[in-house]
């Protein structure tokens, strides 16, 4: 371990590491443009420039590996030269704008040319004025602010996969830019919004909208799809203005999707704000009272066996939870919360969640994908195989449908013929899983939600145990959700109890009137049109097809208005915090069903949150232990039973819009015109930034 | 040479090597590692540039990029690097004038504004007939013989305009007019008469 002084205090550190990381290490700031911790060395912009002694002249230290008997100083007059030196050169051709640039307040090159640049400029020539580029509908250009750091293109390249962005030119004529005119594709494009150091990369619809100072920051969690990805809500009055992410290494490390950045607009249009009744055939706006008042008559007399409920994709485990309680005293075994109708198999823990961990991913060292594309259904667990994959040795086999995951596959074949012979161990990749240390394979609802389903897992299990995936020190056994709900709904038991029905049973129930009440707990993926004439109870933020279909809306909370409890793909518990207050009369979900129990004379026994979670607590103590993942037990699962031949389908054919929040969304819109249906965008050509 | 994205210049829709150019890339291509194969990049818009008339078109940058498997952006950073590639179409003869210090103190300037002159064009253009396009580069590093341009492959040396002219008016009609420098001296001794007594008799070769 080299054992170096800094700015005289000596520390030893670990192999590998380069003067500016052990600078970090005893708390010595080194500022710094272009260097990045996730991103290569770039060593291009010469701001964290340090003395060495021996050395003529100051060194780039985040270039540099920290070497045994180093001597280095951070605070000479010379390296403060050298910092002033660098800004005045860097701010020769960058524009003086920032009170219109909406970096102001949060942009590195302010902060840093305040803490070290030079207190005037020298440079009386003309700037240089650089032209606006295109790159999709969420990233807005100014590039004669950009400094050239080149993070953007690493970001593109290393982690987004997409090498489409590059550094054309030269000297003065250099431009960041993807030469080509063409909207970037990467569904994790908006990260290099932050990690731009200056006003460059900005976010389209959030311009001129607010400055960072005037913002509420709530931490909380996307829900967006099952990854649990931590993020921060920025919001000013009742209104969510900006979606960031924030740092959580097992899960999303430091970025976030484009939709859990950039769906947020939906949270504004197509509100449900206010219960609403279906009078003559029509929705007509109601009160709280009446709405209940309506439920409350057409329940009464109906016995619980033909009551049922399904639980939709972005619910919290409360209202799931409290929900399950209400239908279980009105005696109805009939819930579900498995909307999309794949064959899970509640029993057993192990058989929903992702075993191995998100984290985990990087240490595996082949991988089979079954019915799933991780790039749609969740971009960060993909952008992990893609480390991963970089580090090199990760062989990935593909089971389903093909499409440019950002790394290197095989197809093996399309349907559960391929996983039965792998199974048998008569497919070569059986050989490969079985060779390697580390296997894992990762089984998404494209091969579950489909009527043999339930055989599909059963052979999965069998191609884990087989293979070698499931071990003391290791699960290689991994379900990809979709949805944010699905595990959370699994673990509060929203599921058939003894002799209910499962989603599809309660469908056709509904259809032959066996059924005669359903209880859409946010739940609009299903197809409404097989309700029949029940009667139908929505429950849910948005004017999404459950709404359309109900006889009842009743107007919920969506994830940024409530505090509510979520578990990912992995059964990580964490919990979203309110940020803005639910719009017009719409409540936070568990109150809804609390005050309807009421109403029903089947009150259930808690008055508010910490009442409600101290009984989910006392159902499973899981739920208390946030963010922790709890390793669960190997055991069967699934059904063995006939597969048929139909190749696996992908779940999601339009990652930007998945859900009633995103489909509400503008900017989803305008991603899927430009992405999904490919029609092209652009209007800025020509401009600079300095066209006023 | 830098061409920003609104310079709009009419691309042809393919490209591939001529059967030649391809032995010779694949020649290119085994100076280096099989996985290295990126490092042939420059060998290789070398020659798809001579293939398409002195210019680089998107379609060869994309072609290249292909064949040396890389992201066709990585071509086009290199590419746009180097103001040896032209990234639109040039003249038969594409005349660079010199116009770093030695160049411009020996009279440099007067060599692009006759060029201009004689040819009826304006830096970076073409002439009408296709024949000759102007640019003005930095040190060609022939600058003790200043000022100099280079046409194509070859240099001219110790200009005047009337010289350059000359030069001009020869390839216009279809001949080689000799390379080097333009007033007969030899390498690069003094324009100016020997300097030492060796060639006067005196001495003796090798002194
Ligand atoms: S656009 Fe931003 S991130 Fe990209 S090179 Fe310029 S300054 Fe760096
Ligand atoms: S941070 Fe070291 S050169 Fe940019
Ligand atoms: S200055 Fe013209 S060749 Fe060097």
């Amino acid at each position: 371990m080299p054992k170096l002084t800094i700015d005289g205090i000596e520390v030893e550190v670990d192999p590998g590491l380069t003067v500016l990381q052990a600078c970090e290490t005893i708390g010595v700031e080194i500022p710094r443009f272009c260097y990045h911790e996730r991103l290569s060395v770039a060593g291009n912009c010469r701001m964290c420039l340090v003395e060495m002694e021996k050395a003529p002249k100051p060194i780039a230290s985040c270039a540099m590996p920290a070497a045994d008997g180093m001597v280095i100083r951070t605070n000479t007059p010379l390296v403060q030269k050298a910092r002033k030196g660098v800004m005045e050169f860097l701010l020769i051709n960058h524009p003086l704008d920032c009170p219109i640039c909406d970096q102001g307040g949060e942009c590195d090159l302010q902060d840093q040319a305040m803490a070290y640049g030079f207190d005037r400029g020298r440079f009386h020539e003309n700037k240089r004025a650089v032209q606006e580029k295109y790159f999709g509908p969420l990233i807005k250009t100014i590039m004669t602010r950009c400094i050239h750091c080149t993070r953007c293109v690493r970001f593109a390249t290393e982690v987004g996969g997409v090498e489409e962005l590059g550094a054309t030119g030269r000297g003065e004529h250099l431009e960041i830019g993807t030469y080509v005119e063409k909207a970037l594709n990467s569904e994790l494009s908006g990260n290099m919004i932050d990690l731009c150091p200056v006003g460059a990369l900005t976010s389209k619809p959030y311009a001129f909208v607010a400055r960072s100072w005037e913002l509420q920051k709530t931490e909380s969690i996307d829900v967006l799809d099952a990854v649990g990805s931590n993020i921060r809500v920025d919001s000013r009055g009742r209104e969510v203005l900006r979606v960031l992410p924030r740092l959580h290494e097992q899960v999303n490390e430091e970025w976030i999707s484009d939709k859990a950045r950039f769906a947020y607009d939906g949270l504004k249009r197509q509100r449900l704000d206010r219960p609403y009744l279906r009078r003559d055939g029509k929705l007509r706006p109601a009160s709280w009272t009446e709405a209940f008042a309506a439920i409350a008559e057409r329940i009464r007399g109906v016995s619980g066996d033909r009551i049922a409920a399904i639980a939709g994709d972005l619910m919290d485990v409360e209202a799931m939870f409290a929900l399950k309680e209400l239908m279980g005293a009105l005696g109805s075994p009939h819930l579900d919360c498995r909307q999309d109708g794949a064959k899970i198999d509640p029993a057993r823990r192990a058989g929903y969640l992702f075993n191995t961990t998100i984290a985990g991913v990087e240490q595996a060292d082949a991988c089979l994908l079954i019915g799933t594309n991780p790039r749609r259904e969740a971009p960060l667990i993909n952008a992990r195989l893609r480390k991963r994959y970089l580090q090199g040795g990760l062989k990935v086999g593909v089971i389903g449908p093909q499409s440019d995951l950002t790394y290197r596959t095989e197809t093996l074949g399309a349907g559960p013929e391929t996983l039965a012979e792998i199974a048998d161990g008569r497919h070569p990749f059986a050989e490969v899983l079985k060779q390697a240390k580390r296997p894992m394979l990762i089984l998404g609802m494209g091969a579950l939600a489909r009527p043999d389903g339930a055989a599909v897992l059963a052979l999965a299990r069998r191609v884990a145990e087989a293979c070698g995936m499931v071990r003391e020190d290791w699960n290689g056994f991994n379900m990809l959700h979709t949805a944010a709900a699905r595990v959370g709904g699994l673990e509060v038991g929203f599921v058939p109890e003894a002799g209910g029905r499962d989603l599809n049973g309660i469908l056709d129930g509904a259809g032959k009137g066996e059924i005669e009440v359903v209880y859409l707990l946010g739940a609009d993926e299903i197809d409404t049109s097989r309700l029949g004439n029940a009667f139908v109870i929505y429950q849910g933020h948005h004017g999404d097809a459950g709404a359309h279909r109900a006889d009842v809306i009743l107007p919920g909370a969506a994830y940024t208005e409530k505090s509510g409890t979520y578990v990912n793909t992995e059964g990580r518990v964490q919990q979203t915090r309110l940020a803005v207050f639910p719009p017009g009369e719409a409540r936070e979900d568990w109150t809804i069903v609390r005050a309807l129990s009421d109403v029903l004379g089947r009150k259930l026994p808690y008055d508010n949150l910490p009442q409600l979670r101290q009984r989910l607590f006392e159902f499973n103590e899981r739920f208390q232990r946030l963010d922790a993942v709890v390793p669960a037990n190997w055991g069967a699962f699934g059904a063995n039973g006939a597969v048929d031949g139909a190749a696996f389908r992908t779940p999601i054919e339009n990652f930007y819009m998945t859900d009633p929040i995103s489909r509400a969304s503008e900017t989803m819109a305008a991603c899927t015109q430009i992405y999904v249906l490919g029609e092209q965008g652009g209007d800025e050509q020509g401009m600079t930034g300095t066209n006023g | 040479m830098s061409v920003s994205n609104s310079d709009v210049v009419a691309q042809p829709t393919s490209f591939a090597f001529s059967p030649d150019n391809l032995a010779r890339a694949q020649t290119i291509i085994g100076h280096y590692p099989a996985d290295r194969k990126a490092s042939a990049v420059l060998g290789l818009l070398d020659l798809a540039q001579r293939q398409s008339g002195g210019w680089l078109p998107r379609a060869a940058m994309d072609y290249v990029a292909e064949l040396l498997e890389m992201a066709p952006i990585r071509v086009y950073e290199v590419a746009t690097f180097y103001s040896m590639f032209n990234l639109k179409p040039v003249g038969k003869f594409h005349i660079q004038v010199c116009r770093t210090t030695p160049c411009w103190l020996r009279g440099s300037d007067d060599l692009t504004q006759s060029c201009k002159k004689k040819l009826g064009i304006g830096l970076h253009e073409v002439t009408a007939d296709g024949m000759f396009s102007l640019i003005e580069v930095e040190c060609l590093g022939a600058c003790v013989n200043a000022p100099m341009v280079q046409i194509n492959d070859d240099y001219y040396e110790d200009l005047d305009p009337a010289r350059l002219e000359a030069v001009l008016d020869a390839l216009a009609r279809g001949e080689k007019p000799s390379i080097g420098s333009q007033t007969g001296r030899q390498g690069s001794a003094p324009a100016n008469g020997q300097k030492t007594h060796a060639a006067e008799g005196g001495g003796q070769a090798g002194e």
